[in-house]
This record gives C-alpha cells, sequence and structure tokens, in this order.
C-alpha cells in the first residue's frame, strides 16, 4: 500500500493509473497463465521492434513472419512440408522410445548387459551426431531411411542412458520393501522399479524427443531437401527471409508443444499424485 | 577389553523362553573387512515385544534384517517357527524406518501392496486394508498420497501394511524415528493398543530407552563394534496402567536408569 502511495508523489500522478496496475496485479496473481502469456508478448515485441530497426535486412518483423506463416499455411506448403518431415520424425522417436526404454530397463537390471552397452552409447551420445549425419546419405541415400535413421541416432542415446540411470536409481528401500513382502523379480521391476523410475525416464524421452527434432532437422538440411528443412533452405536461397522465420518458428513451436503434451500425459497417466500438488 | 567379558552373560538369559517363535543360533555378520555381528544367540517369545536396543553402529538394523530374510547371515542361522530363514516368508512382515511407501500409490494401494504381490482379489485386498487403515486411525484418508500425510501418518500406512499380510512376526525396524515427538508418544501408546488387538510378536529395533521401556516385554541390549548381545532385561511393568502411569511408575523409571547405566559407557 505505501509504496503505490509513495510511487504516486513521486511521479505527481493521480491515484487512477496506480489502480489499473494494482487490478493488473491481482489478475496476474489470480491467472498464473497471464506470466507466460506476457512472457511471450515481450518476446514478440522484442521482435518486432528489432525487425523494424532493422538489425539486418534479413531479420523479419514478427508480424511479417506471421503473415507469412497464414499464406503458407493457406496455399498448402505448410502442410505438405509436415507431411513430409513428420514420418520420419514419428518413426524414428517411436523406434527410439520403445527401443531406448527396453535397452535402457535392460542395461540398467542387469550389469552384464551394461557392460556390453554403455560404452556403444556413452560414445555415441558424445560424438558430434552432425558431423556423422553425411555418412548416413552413402550408405541409406536420400530418402525416408537415412531420415529416420538421423533422428534414431540423436534420439536414442539420451533416452538409453536416461532410462539405464533411473533403473539403476531406483530407491533401495522400496527394492527392499517388495522384496519383504515376497514379491516376485518380475512384481519388483513392474511394480516399484519401472514407476519408481518413470520420472527420469519421460526426462530422458523429452530430451531424445529434443534431439529428434534436431535429427530430422539436420537431416532435410544437410541430406534431403525436403520438408520443413526445405522450406527454409528454398527461402533462404531466394532472400524470402519472413517465410523462411515462419518456417523456423512453426518447427520450434511443433516441437515446444510436443513436449508439453508429453509431460502432461506422464501427469496424468503415471504420476497421478504430482497432478494433484 | 571389558566388552569382551560382557558379551557371555546373555546367554542363560536368552534360553528361559518358553515359546520362541523366531530363534537365532550364532549368528554373525561381517561386511567386507568391518564385523557388524558376533555370535549372536536369542530367542523371541511368541505374542511378546521384545526390542533390540543399544547405540548406534551396535548392528540392531543388521541383526533385524538378517532376521527379516532381506539380508544372508556371515554364519550361524535364523529359525521361524522352526524353519531356517533363507529370505523373507509370509511369517514375517518388515516396517521400514523411511515408512517405504509408494509415492505414486494411494494409502488403500500402499496398506494393500503385500496383498496384491499375493494375488489377492482387488475387493478381498480393498476390504482387509481398509479394516487395518481404520485400526490404525487413518479412516478417511485411504485415497490421500504418502505427501499428503505427516510422518507419523506415513508410518502408520507403512504398520497397517504389515498387520494386513497377517504375518506372525512383525519387524520394526525404528518405525518411530522419523516421527516428531508428540505423535512418537501418541503412536506409542496406540501400538500398545495394537500389539493388546493383534495377539502377534513383534521385533522392534529402537536406540531410544524410554521407548524400548515403555513398549517392551524384554529388551535385548547390544554392545556395538562388534555387535554383541550385552545384556537381556524383563521390565516389569503394569501395562494395564494408564499411559501417564507407566512413564510415572517405579518401575520404569528404575529401568530407564538400569539401561542407561548399561549403555553410558559407549556414549560419545
Amino acid at each position: 500500500m505505501s509504496s503505490s502511495v509513495n510511487l504516486g508523489d513521486v511521479t505527481g500522478v493521480h491515484k487512477n493509473p496506480i489502480n489499473v496496475v494494482q487490478l493488473l496485479g491481482r489478475a496476474f496473481d489470480a491467472r498464473p497463465a497471464l506470466w507466460s502469456v506476457a512472457s511471450l508478448a515481450l518476446l514478440f515485441s522484442a521482435w518486432e521492434i528489432a525487425g523494424l530497426i532493422p538489425i539486418s535486412i534479413a531479420f523479419p518483423t514478427f508480424s511479417a513472419t506471421v503473415a507469412a506463416f497464414v499464406e503458407m499455411v493457406l496455399d498448402g506448403t505448410m502442410a505438405h512440408a509436415y507431411f513430409l518431415t513428420l514420418q520420419p520424425l514419428i518413426l524414428g522417436i517411436a523406434i527410439s522410445a520403445v527401443f531406448g526404454i527396453v535397452i535402457g530397463v535392460v542395461m540398467g537390471l542387469s550389469q552384464k548387459a551394461e557392460w556390453l552397452m554403455a560404452p556403444v552409447f556413452i560414445v555415441l551420445q558424445a560424438a558430434p551426431m552432425a558431423a556423422l549425419v553425411p555418412l548416413v546419405t552413402f550408405v541409406y541415400g536420400i530418402g525416408l531411411t537415412a531420415k529416420t535413421l538421423a533422428v534414431i541416432m540423436l534420439a536414442l542415446p539420451v533416452i538409453v542412458l536416461n532410462s539405464y540411470k533411473a533403473v539403476r536409481h531406483a530407491n533401495p528401500s522400496l527394492i527392499a520393501m517388495c522384496c519383504s513382502f515376497q514379491g516376485t523379480r518380475l512384481q519388483q521391476i513392474v511394480k516399484i522399479i519401472i514407476p519408481d523410475a518413470s520420472p527420469v525416464m519421460f526426462a530422458g524421452l523429452r530430451l531424445g524427443i529434443a534431439a529428434g527434432f534436431i535429427g530430422v532437422m539436420l537431416a532435410e538440411l544437410l541430406i534431403t531437401p525436403t520438408g520443413v528443412g526445405d522450406l527454409i533452405t528454398y527461402h533462404r536461397s531466394v532472400a524470402n527471409y519472413a517465410h523462411m522465420y515462419a518456417a523456423v518458428a512453426s518447427i520450434i513451436v511443433v516441437s515446444t508443444v510436443t513436449l508439453a503434451g508429453l509431460q502432461r500425459f506422464e501427469l496424468r497417466f503415471l504420476r497421478p499424485e504430482k497432478r494433484k500438488r | 577389553m571389558p566388552q569382551a567379558v560382557r558379551s557371555h552373560v546373555h546367554i542363560d538369559a536368552a534360553a528361559t523362553s518358553d515359546d520362541p517363535v523366531v530363534e537365532v543360533r550364532g549368528v554373525s555378520k561381517t561386511y567386507a573387512d568391518v564385523e557388524a555381528l558376533r555370535n549372536i544367540d536369542l530367542d523371541f517369545a511368541r505374542g511378546k515385544l521384545t526390542t533390540l536396543l543399544g547405540p548406534s553402529g551396535c548392528g540392531k538394523t543388521t541383526l533385524l534384517k538378517i532376521i527379516a530374510g532381506l539380508i544372508p547371515a556371515s554364519s550361524g542361522e535364523v529359525r521361524v517357527n522352526g524353519r531356517v530363514v533363507t529370505g523373507p516368508g509370509p511369517e514375517r512382515a518388515f516396517v521400514f524406518q523411511d515408512f517405504a511407501l509408494m509415492p505414486w500409490a494411494t494409502v488403500m494401494r500402499n496398506v494393500a501392496f503385500g496383498l496384491e504381490l499375493r494375488g489377492v482379489s482387488p475387493a478381498e485386498r480393498r476390504r482387509v486394508a481398509m479394516q487395518y487403515i481404520e485400526k490404525v486411525g487413518l479412516a478417511g484418508f485411504e485415497d490421500k498420497y504418502p505427501h499428503e500425510l505427516s510422518g507419523g501418518m506415513r508410518q502408520r500406512v507403512g504398520i497397517a501394511r504389515a498387520f494386513a499380510v497377517n504375518a506372525d512376526v512383525l519387524l520394526l525396524d525404528e518405525p518411530f524415528s522419523a516421527v516428531d515427538e508428540q505423535n512418537r508418544r501418541k503412536f506409542q501408546e496406540d501400538l500398545l493398543r495394537l500389539i493388546e488387538i493383534e495377539k502377534k510378536t513383534f521385533i522392534f529395533v529402537t536406540h531410544s530407552i524410554e521407548e524400548a521401556v515403555y513398549v517392551s516385554d524384554r529388551i535385548v541390549l547390544l554392545s556395538p563394534r562388534p555387535g554383541r548381545v550385552s545384556q537381556v532385561i524383563d521390565p516389569d511393568i503394569d501395562r494395564s496402567a494408564s499411559p501417564d502411569d507407566i512413564r510415572r511408575a517405579p518401575a520404569y523409571l528404575d529401568t530407564v536408569e538400569e539401561i542407561w547405566d548399561g549403555l553410558r559407557q559407549y556414549a560419545d
């Protein structure tokens, strides 16, 4: 209260504008989502201003980018590009998720499997994959297989390593509890270890999916000019920067929405206790 | 080495139990190069509450886990109802110091978990679990998750889970150490009431002398490094008195003092 009065005295402004600020403050307290909206509004305003200055002739304003996006949606180029991009992405992520979690869980449960496979995935995770993606082209050409492989190469190691660590660090006290009530090894894995490991496994899945998006973009930029990668390359080559940025921004939005969706899925189905918080 | 002399005192005291449900014979445990337990001989009488009491590092939890079958003894054997223990069994149930509740499961599922592992039908295990949820005073909380409960309430869940599998022997590993003092007293009183109703054998590990004297029919004092039985005490306390009267009774206070005299030498 006192601070608002002081503000009025110092600036010599009447009480009305301060009340507006207070009202806004209350609205923000009541609906925390407004903060996210404000954060985006701030980002887009900064983008618009930077585009108007302009900081570079290759940097379009936010409004021009949105207009280009709408245009590409309406003429169908966006839908066609995503049709091509999502195929290897979904295929690659599905394969990485299934095999990654299975391999990771097996490595977490068995010391021998860990010794056998951990070095491979640690090397794969550390390797600069962008340098290896062109090699895939030599072997598999420029089709769907090569793009899918690029996604798997980036997504699989992080999913495997997170699942493996999650299982290895499952709460020993809960495992002892399961033993003390004569749970079988299978019950121990299904009812204790996997639920206990699921938050870290899902963190790995989120990282893996983010890496999968990088993989498919790398493939489309480096190997085969198709899909969203082609939209970016093509519009850059013809200096159509608003369209290029629209394509880049769209893939960022798709990636973000996918990851947020995965988080919701996890809270909804795997960790019901977190939802209540 | 005064401890070496003390370790022989216990033998005839341990042998006097009439109907031992748990027999510990010559149990030793060595971890790598640390000797945790040396040649433990103990009998645990059916329907009684026996406390393993001692300073930290005396191996009391190790002994309890060997009886539970959660860790193997280096030598010697444990028999429960005459059968040698090779692992956990349905006649024993364990209550964990850190509660060991599944955070993703409700109170109901946690309490019923032992039955779930045995393949009991959902309706039946709900019925049995509900009965024990009520007995430990958690009625109305069955759909809550562990993080929504206080420490004391979480351990009530752990105790209800152990009761629900209808074991003969309940093994409690410092069950109240993570519970605050007020709740601990209430909890001890509730435990005595449950023991009265359930007629089971309890083996209880604690480092609190008062707690041991308050709840126990027999107290086994362990000496540290390596753990050995140093003394066996049968407190002569009238359990039918009110909790406040018990805590003021001369027999209670004398026993606390007697144990403290035995343990004083191990205090830092």
